[in-house]
């Protein structure tokens, strides 16, 4: 009839954590098979003393290990309630609430990227760890792949070519037109298949834009170290190159609006100078979706037009 | 299936719920006769037999080695695909997609599906394609064969296992219904807050992550309940914690692949037992539980197969339901 020595260590060994109690219960103490049994069966004799501790240590250390796991699953909500940073989702990307109760975290939409625009988020993004964001100054989206594949990859929605219906637009978040690809502007279809902005690009930093200051721009556009790559279509069509590569020498700086790869979205405009005096600028237009292109081309450091995630169109 | 090994049948799925196995209530007369036969053997000759046995017991580590290099080349397979751009196996653990087809894994679509409240047309493919998967492959076989938390939890149990034998930690059990309060807990998290709460702490998830886009914080998570397993509690979050396998063990209920227990020529010396990383599972091998002469284990088994490996009578091994009967 003995169990004892079937027993698993795990129920033979002493539970109790401190030496003292462990010598009172030697291992294979038959009191430990009844203790095992007494969550299921009717029936059991009265626990011993010890008995009685080590349950109760037991019940502490699940208490232990519930509240381990749940702060740091809870912990996930910190990074939400201080974002200060709102993230630039890839383009299709659901409102930020949808779109990390939708993200499955798989990364399907990093390997489809041809110039790896999109990266996952870290713990430091709470619930938004694993998602995927794009961090435009370092890489932006330049729609190399002419047909946005991020969407296409993703298996749960999150990035999506058509919103479900009960999920609302915010105002003017909704693009006008199907955005024009201007790489692909002579094809039969040139237009990207995207209704929404995932951002809108705004000249944050003036004082700094050399097409306000009249200045030209000559050399690589970020330096020599810079990793970023991006579609020329009077170099490769379907090979991006790295900037680095594509040196530019313009008498004027253009180089938002020139690389900038949707028809009408930013243009270099004459404006006048609050001291009534003409000047040029760089002027965001309503089919603008937010790539970032004009944020990671920009010559000056920090870049004088950077990308709003999130941002609608105000008129 | 009789009327005993049904109950049995019922009894092992609240056992993966959390109840403690209890001793049978029934047991069928074949195996009654043979659990008699066993106390009336004369001590000497059983003995004399166990010695025999032991003396001729080849180590085997068959099982374990093929498990082991399933696990490893199933998550090579994402980083391989991903490097060298050959696109086999796209995304990771927990949504993938195989030559094109999408693969979601069972949990984490459960967390988006009750965050999100909206199914997609591929969400719903990949999800029954995996479903089907691991009902035909066994359920929890996911845990052993591909989770890659569960192989550095394996070393950390041999670590664990080593400094209890240097008498410097004991084991510190935890009470195995917790998973499943995790479970609903996680599930309801994920409908009331419209987060996928659980992923953001899964190690199946980080971890895969980890290997396929390279490292992060995250993996401190990792290693911190790595920790708690080395030194606190053998293999506590697979054991208390995980809702993975939980999800998949429910899928397991249905699966026919599963670890068979032979009666008649165990000796009950409860070495399966020190080895399996669910013990519980085991309780049918202990003198005088069996409720039949055979027994198919529960659905919280992971299909390890480290029993079969170890078993010195060969009263342990891998079935596939149906399967025998047909050849």
């Amino acid at each position: 009839m003995s169990d004892e020595e079937q027993l698993p260590d795990d129920s033979a060994a002493p539970d109790s954590p401190s030496p003292a109690a462990a010598k009172k219960v030697p291992e294979g103490d038959p009191k430990v098979v009844q203790g095992k049994h007494s969550a299921g069966g009717g029936g059991t004799p009265p626990l011993s003393k010890e008995r009685r501790q080590q349950a109760r240590r037991r019940v502490l250390r699940t208490i232990l290990l519930t509240g381990g796991v749940m702060g740091a699953a809870l912990s996930g909500f910190l990074p939400l309630v201080y974002a200060q940073k709102q993230r630039l989702r890839p383009p299709g990307a659901l409102d930020e609430k949808d779109f990390l109760s939708s993200c499955i975290k798989c990364g399907q939409c990093v390997q489809v990227c041809p110039v790896s625009a999109i990266k996952l988020a870290d713990l430091v993004d709470g619930f938004g760890v694993g998602t995927p964001y794009i961090d435009a100054r370092s890489q932006a989206c330049d729609f190399s792949c002419d047909a946005v594949q991020c969407i296409l990859a993703c298996p749960t929605g999150s990035l999506t070519y058509h919103k479900p219906e009960f999920l609302s637009v915010r105002a003017g978040a909704a693009l006008a037109a199907k955005p024009i690809l201007l790489a692909k502007e002579k094809d039969a279809e040139p237009t990207l298949n995207l209704n929404e902005r995932i951002g809108v690009a705004r000249l944050t930093r003036p004082e700094a834009c050399l097409a306000i200051q009249g200045k030209g721009f000559k050399g690589q556009a970020r330096g020599s170290n810079f990793k970023g790559r991006m579609r020329y279509m009077s170099v490769n069509r379907w090979k991006p190159i790295k900037i680095t590569e594509h040196p530019y020498d313009v008498a004027e700086c253009d180089l938002c609006a020139r690389e900038c790869p949707v028809k009408g979205a930013i243009s270099i405009e004459t404006v006048f100078a609050p001291d009534g005096s003409k000047r040029k600028s760089p002027v965001v237009h309503e089919p603008c979706v937010g790539c970032g292109v004009c944020e990671m081309i920009c010559p000056v450091e920090s870049a004088a037009i950077e990308i709003v995630p999130r941002e609608v169109w105000k008129t | 299936m009789n009327q005993v090994l049904k109950r049995r049948f019922r009894d092992q799925i609240m056992v993966m719920f959390g109840r403690e196995p209890k001793k049978p209530e029934q047991i069928t007369e074949r195996a009654q006769q043979v659990h008699k036969l066993k106390r009336v053997t004369n001590k000497a000759d059983l003995n004399a037999a166990k010695e025999h046995m032991r003396a001729h017991q080849e180590h085997s580590t068959k099982w374990r080695n093929r498990r082991w290099a399933t696990l490893i080349i199933a998550n090579l397979l994402f980083v391989i695909s991903y490097y060298f751009d050959v696109q086999m196996l796209e995304g990771a653990l927990t949504a993938s997609r195989f030559v094109g087809f999408h693969l979601i894994d069972l949990n984490s679509a459960l967390q988006v599906m009750l965050a999100h409240k909206h199914i997609i047309n591929n969400l719903l493919i990949g999800t029954g394609t995996v479903l089907v998967l691991w009902v035909l492959l066994g359920g929890r076989t996911f845990c052993s064969w591909v989770c890659p938390y569960h192989l550095l939890a394996e070393w950390a149990e041999k670590l664990h296992l080593y400094l209890v034998k240097k008498k410097l930690v004991t084991d510190q059990t935890i009470d195995r219904r917790l998973r499943s309060v995790f479970w609903l807990v996680f599930a309801v998290l994920a409908i009331a807050t419209g987060y996928t709460v659980f992923e953001a702490i899964s190690p199946t998830g980080i971890l895969s992550r980890a290997l396929i886009y390279g490292p992060g914080v995250a993996l401190l998570w990792v290693l911190a309940l790595l920790v708690f397993e080395v030194f606190f509690s053998k293999r506590a979050w697979c054991r208390y914690a995980c809702p993975i396998g939980l999800t998949y063990g429910v899928v397991g209920i249905l699966s026919p692949v599963r670890i068979k227990y032979k009666l008649d020529g165990c000796f009950h010396e409860g070495d399966c037992r020190k080895v399996c990383l669910v013990p519980h599972v085991l309780d049918t091998v202990i003198k005088g539980r069996a409720v039949d002469v055979e027994v198919p284990i529960g659905p919280d088994c992971t299909r390890c197969g480290l029993c079969v490996d170890t078993c010195p009578t060969g009263s342990l091994t891998f079935e596939v339901k149906g399967l025998s009967k047909l050849l």
